[in-house]
């Protein structure tokens, strides 16, 4: 399933909706680079709430993520984390280093319009 | 020790470790497991059947129910017959990889979960065995 990605503003969000597979977190990966570039985004939110698992191959994908809108001129952040999975990150030894992580939607907004600012 | 539930999952694509991790939370939440202590399963259940999309292409994951010493137990097997590992001390190190990605697969799933044994031939396979013990 394709996550949909919404434009708000000068801003992308794209909501996780369902447990996604290697491939269908690859497809939202370049889907984000493709849309930020052509709506010339300033920032994107990408909301993992409904994340039940955070492994190697999601942080991977969403630290290059992160990377690669920052080359394209625009600001990532991550929401959503739930406790659980924050936990399992850290025993695994998992880090979103250089990924920008906030609370829930709104303050992830929030965040990217105070950088704007 | 006869396992008191089991349930097999064949391993042959990305959706397939889904499927894995979402059997495995079904069953460590019918244990009664915490839901911290779920999401760590669901997430060593990620890494090792990963680990067998990546390196051996299919391959299978069972996970059961066990009592030892009047604890019950969740664990996990991970089963393959690809290429092996040559040198099993080097691939627990976190950061070692040869797939290019973070290396961090099976270290990470030693650290997730209790008991963590492997067991790999060269050109026989891998089977990874792992356990997460009630408190």
């Amino acid at each position: 399933m394709r996550v949909p990605i919404l434009k708000q503003g000068e801003y992308l969000i794209a909501s996780i909706q369902s447990a996604l597979t290697d491939q269908e977190l690859s497809q939202l990966k370049d889907d984000l680079l493709d849309h930020a570039g052509r709506t010339r985004a300033r920032g994107v939110v990408v909301d993992v709430t409904v994340l039940d698992v955070m492994d190697s191959f999601a942080a991977r994908t969403l630290r290059s993520l992160a990377h690669m809108l920052d080359l394209l001129g625009a600001a990532t952040v991550v929401v959503g984390i739930q406790p659980e999975v924050a936990f399992a990150m850290v025993q695994l030894g998992l880090t979103l280093e250089g990924v920008s992580t906030a609370l829930d939607l709104e303050e992830g907004l929030a965040f990217l319009q105070a950088k704007a600012a | 020790m006869a396992p008191r539930f089991e349930a097999r999952i064949r391993i042959r694509s990305d959706a397939d470790i889904v499927a894995a991790r979402r059997q495995g939370r079904a069953l460590a939440e019918q244990m009664g497991f915490s839901s911290t202590d779920v999401t760590v399963i669901a997430t060593a259940i990620s890494e090792v059947a990963r680990n067998i999309v990546q390196y051996a292409r299919e391959g299978e994951v069972v996970v059961s129910a066990t009592r030892e010493d009047g604890r019950d137990g969740l664990t996990i097997v991970a089963r393959d017959q690809g290429p092996g590992i040559a040198d099993v001390v080097k691939a627990m190190q976190p950061g070692y990889s040869t797939a290019n990605s973070l290396g961090l697969g099976l270290p990470g799933a030693r650290r997730l979960m209790d008991d963590f044994e492997i067991s790999s031939r060269v050109g026989e396979g891998t089977t990874v065995t792992m356990t997460k013990w009630q408190r």
